[in-house]
């Protein structure tokens, strides 16, 4: 069929030249398409098998043969079907069979190609389609647009024409406008006018009425006075001339230059004190920015220029501070630019000073950060509120354990608490009772110590009375016994008296007499000594020379104890003296205290 | 705090003379003077007609009786009862009259302002002086009494005319560059005029006594401008009240604007202290009703007291109406307390409100809020102390300390449309519509029984 289709280009190609061998050409290949037509659907029909066994015939076998041979030379096969005698209705077999073979390939290859090219039909199909509906798609959105357009164009005409009539409106607001205020301009030229007429007019009437009234001498027009008043400063009035109106100008001028004058004053007050305002701060500058100066600084160079034109700034400055209270411009100028320049130091100073405290602060922000009083306050707030709960928290725990302690564990402990009593009060006991045994102790120096003054008393006095007795004995055998008898009772207290230690001696008075009276026996005479003995530890001291005499009376409302402590050293030596006796006599003095208390 | 009993007034003209020690009424054509301290009839002069106008002399020694619709002056001598002195200004006509500083010249002004005629009382002279302007505040006397300001009117042009009161010397005459001058008045020192455009136009302008500008002051242009002007005591400040609802204050020096001082509806300023008055009617059982208004005064038995309002408050406003000439708003009166510390204000379009302002911190100091339009406000003569009524039975009193409202215990109902301080600052003449009542000031305590309430700033 490929083959056909090429040659239609060609057939057109040779029609180019003569319409007329166009249509002549243009036949034969739809004719033969018509065959071919005929041909394609042939084989799949029957009928169309039937058609073709048709074709041949017994009689007209040769007829065929050269009419495929024909037909298979127009095909371009070479293979030429031969009858295999001629006339006869068989046929050679291997052309008939080459030429079927190579119309088989033939028509396998055409239908192979007429599949593919069905497909790429098909294809196609689907491609067009696809195109097609693209294509109105597009046709559609141009259509809208197009109308869209068209909309818009019309809006556009319509603004256009909004804004044609506006701007003739405008023109002719304007225009009205211009009428108007020209209208109003002229009503008020207008009105000006009238009343700068209507004011002349009036004024040439009230002339005018002024003049009728004074023409007509109206004689209402009068002051009647019952007798005239004098001036209220007692002076007659004056003339009115010129040297008054001298004085009126003078005594203008002089009000008015009174007040400019106060005035003046006022302000020189006022510029002064600004003044010296403007200087203390001009010191209170200088005096700041000074020491500033040494410190090595980064800026220190432009420091130094600064201080340099601060004092050539100063010297003017401060000469000007005479020349100023005649307010000189000059002076004034050079208080002024010093200020400035001091003023502009300053500010430097102090944005340097700003921004170094902003990098410390930055950088103590940096380091830690800042605790701002809120934060502070809250902490406390929690802190407190902590300490709080704490105490709570104690609080509970010991009414637990008072709970607890009071209830389930009662006995055990109370024992235990009571045992813990115990232990505290054993160990106050315990220490009472080593004060107690301590103030035993020394009283139970005291009464060894005394005991053994006693023992010795009486071993003294034993001695004594040997001596007395053999002494007496003696006299006895000398004398007749009346006399030695006498002389014996009142030889007793003086010869005891110059026999006697001096313990006895410092006895009192009574005890002396007491001595002397008792002269019956010498069964009595241990009775003063005991009576001696018994008194007091003070006393016995005092015998003793423990103490000195003075002291009795500090001794007198004080503690056993505390007796005993502070005579202690003395004790500890009179102790030790005795010590080495006392062993054996304790039992006797006890007895002789016992003695001495019936 | 005491009140004097009632006394019968016509026309408000009441006026102590100005050294303090008689008070002149006018009853229909009858003129009283009293002594202030016993207040028993001295001396009583029939004049021709009812009393129109009525002014003590500077010496208080001749009281001035006009009456205008007659055309008549007449001038009663106190030290002299049988002196009388009789101006007639024929058919000329009379609308104004008024004494000469020294109390020996009266000037009266004509009808249709034709002239200012001075008579003389020592002489029979008399002097006129034309083309006198017919304005708000026309002529003033220098307070000196040496200078009297004129302003005029020729040509359609505006000129003031200084003349010396002691023999009516013209001293200067010059035009002023306004285009309606309204008003003028001096400084109390003396030394400047200050002049002010009509209400078409913000300008106000000072001259110096020999006739120099020596400022001029416009705030705005294109709207209604100054409303009114006054000087403070110590000439220091020239306070400018406008239709903008603001007053602006000029120094003495440069004759620039110090501050202004504005009057919004909503007071936000914390440092400020708004009174409110509060009135309470009592309430009346209806078994004793008929007891009170047997009474009388039980009528008018409202008792007010003021409240101390906190900081945003909101002050009634009235919208004035744009088509009728001069509107309601603006700041109308202007008030410099004695030592020149204190200036109270009142704005139109809020009536029932005084503003009373620092000049020492250029700041509000108090806002006095009352119930009703505010009549008349004027400062104590020796204390800043401010009394003001409002047409009804209280009198108010402002002080620095704080407020008080206090009941005029009369019977019928006084209701005190203005008042006037004594100028001892002791006693104060409250004048009702046909009445008057001296109130007399306790220095050191107030009294709580006559029905005053307190009010102190917290």
């Amino acid at each position: 069929m490929g083959e056909w289709w090429t040659t239609v280009p060609i057939g057109t190609s040779l029609g180019n030249d003569e319409i007329s061998s166009i249509s002549h050409v243009t036949m034969s290949p739809s004719r033969q398409n018509n065959l071919v037509s005929m041909y394609s659907s042939l084989p799949p029909s029957r009928s169309s098998y039937h058609v073709l066994s048709s074709f041949c015939t017994e009689d007209n076998i040769p007829q065929c043969i050269s009419y495929i041979n024909q037909e298979l030379d127009s095909l371009g096969l070479s293979s030429c079907i031969e009858a295999s005698a001629p006339g006869g209705a068989g046929l050679s077999r291997v052309p008939a069979l080459n030429a079927m073979h190579e119309l088989m390939e033939l028509h396998r290859r055409d239908m192979s190609t007429l599949e593919e090219l069905e497909r790429e039909q098909l294809k196609k199909c689907s491609a067009l389609d696809h195109i097609q509906m693209n294509n109105s798609r597009l046709k559609d959105q141009l259509e809208l647009s197009i109308r869209e357009k068209s909309g818009l164009h019309e809006t556009e005409r319509q603004l256009q024409l909004k804004i044609k009539t506006m701007q003739s409106c405008l023109k002719t607001e304007k225009d009205e406008v211009q009428k108007l205020q020209s209208v109003v301009a002229g009503r008020a030229s207008q009105y000006s006018h009238d009343a700068k007429r209507k004011e002349r007019e009036a004024a040439k009437l009230k002339e005018r009425l002024s003049q009728l009234l004074v023409d007509r001498k109206d004689k209402k027009l009068a002051i009647d006075v019952l007798n005239y008043l004098g001036r209220p400063d007692g002076k007659r009035s004056h003339w009115k001339t010129a040297k008054a109106t001298v004085g009126h100008e003078g005594e203008m001028y002089k009000s008015l230059l009174n007040d400019y004058e106060v005035s003046q004053r006022s302000l020189m007050l006022e510029n002064a004190e600004l003044k010296k305002v403007l200087q203390q701060m001009k010191k209170e500058m200088i005096h700041v920015l000074s020491p500033r100066q040494p410190s090595p600084r980064g800026a220190a160079a432009d420091d130094s220029q600064d201080q340099a034109d601060s004092d050539e700034e100063e010297k003017p400055a401060d000469s000007s501070r005479e020349t100023l209270d005649q307010s000189c411009e000059y002076a004034k100028e050079q208080l002024a630019n010093s200020i400035r320049q001091q003023w502009r130091k300053l500010r430097n100073h102090m944005e340097k000073l700003d921004s170094q405290a902003s990098l410390v602060q930055s950088q103590l922000e940096s380091n830690r950060e800042m605790i701002p009083r809120e934060t502070h306050k809250d902490e406390m707030e929690r802190m407190r509120r902590e300490v709080q709960q704490c105490k709570e928290f104690i609080h509970v725990q010991q009414q637990l354990l008072q709970q607890q302690l009071n209830t389930s564990f009662d006995d055990e402990t109370a024992a235990l608490l009571n045992d813990c009593y115990t232990l505290e009060e054993k160990e106050r006991l315990k220490e009472e009772w080593r004060l107690f045994e301590e103030q035993k102790r020394n009283f139970e120096r005291e009464r060894k110590n005394f005991t053994e003054a006693a023992i010795r008393l009486g071993r003294e006095k034993k001695a004594f009375e040997e001596d007395r007795a053999s002494w007496l004995k003696n006299q006895f055998l000398n004398m007749t016994p009346f006399t030695d008898r006498r002389r014996c009772s009142s030889s007793d207290g003086q010869s005891a008296l110059s026999i006697r230690s001096e313990p006895e001696m410092r006895m009192s008075s009574t005890k002396a007499q007491l001595a002397q009276s008792s002269t019956y026996t010498t069964f009595s005479t241990p009775k003063p000594s005991q009576s001696a003995a018994v008194p007091s530890t003070t006393e016995l001291y005092r015998t003793l020379r423990l103490i000195p005499d003075s002291s009795s009376s500090r001794h007198s409302n004080r503690g056993r104890w505390q007796e005993s402590s502070s005579t202690e050293d003395g004790d500890a030596r009179v102790q030790s003296k005795n010590r080495v006796r006392s062993g054996d006599l304790s039992i006797f003095s006890l007895g002789e205290d016992e003695y001495s208390l019936t | 705090m005491n009140f004097s009993e009632v006394f019968k007034q016509s026309n408000q003209l009441c006026k102590v003379s100005p050294d303090g020690k008689y008070l002149a009424t006018c009853v229909q054509y009858r003129l009283v003077v009293r002594d202030v301290s016993t207040l028993q009839i001295l001396q009583l002069y029939t004049c021709l007609d009812q009393i129109s106008h009525m002014d003590w002399s500077s010496d208080s020694l001749f009281i001035l009786c006009a009456m205008y619709k007659r055309g008549l002056v007449q001038v009663w001598s106190l030290e002299q009862p049988d002196w009388h002195c009789k101006i007639d200004e024929g058919s000329i006509g009379l609308v104004s009259s008024r004494w000469s500083p020294d109390g020996r010249h009266i000037l009266n002004t004509t009808e249709f302002h034709l002239r200012v005629t001075v008579w003389s009382l020592c002489t029979k002279a008399v002097s006129y002086i034309k083309y006198p302007k017919a304005c708000q505040k026309g002529i003033d006397f220098s307070r000196d009494g040496c200078y009297m300001a004129l302003a005029e009117r020729r040509d359609c042009k505006d000129y003031v005319s200084v003349f010396v009161c002691d023999d009516w010397h013209l001293l200067r005459h010059f035009e002023t560059e306004t285009q309606d001058l309204a008003g003028l008045e001096w400084s109390p020192n003396g030394c400047v005029l200050a002049v002010w455009d009509s209400c078409l136009e913000y300008k106000v302008l000072l001259y110096s006594l020999d006739g120099r500008l020596l400022s001029a002051y416009s705030a705005y242009e294109w709207s209604l401008g100054v409303k009114s002007v006054t000087w403070s005591p110590n000439s220091q400040f020239l306070a400018i009240g406008s239709y903008d609802e603001k007053v602006r204050i000029l120094n003495h020096i440069t004759w620039k604007k110090i501050t202004q001082f504005e009057h919004p509806s909503s007071i936000n300023n914390t440092k400020a202290v708004v009174y409110k008055e509060v009135e309470k009617r009592t309430a009346v059982g209806s078994d004793d009703l008929s007891l009170h208004i047997t009474i009388g005064t039980a009528l008018y038995n409202t008792r007010s007291k003021y409240e101390i309002c906190p900081s945003p408050v909101q002050i009634p406003v009235v919208k004035p109406d744009p088509d009728r000439a001069n509107p309601k708003i603006g700041v109308s009166s202007l008030a410099f307390s004695s030592d020149s510390r204190y200036l109270a204000t009142k704005n139109d379009n809020m009536a029932s409100v005084v503003w009373v302002w620092d000049m020492q911190k250029m700041s509000l100091v108090a806002v006095l809020e009352q119930t009703s339009a505010v009549r008349c406000f004027q400062w104590d003569p020796c204390r800043p102390r401010l009394a003001l009524c409002t047409g009804n039975t209280t009198l108010y009193l402002w002080s620095p300390a704080g407020c008080v409202s206090v009941q005029v215990p009369t019977e019928g109902g006084f209701q005190v449309q203005s008042l006037n301080w004594h100028r001892s600052g002791d006693s104060l003449m409250l004048l009702g519509k046909e009445q008057l009542c001296l109130c007399y000031m306790d220095t050191d305590q107030e009294d709580k029984s006559l029905g005053c309430s307190f009010c102190l700033p917290s």
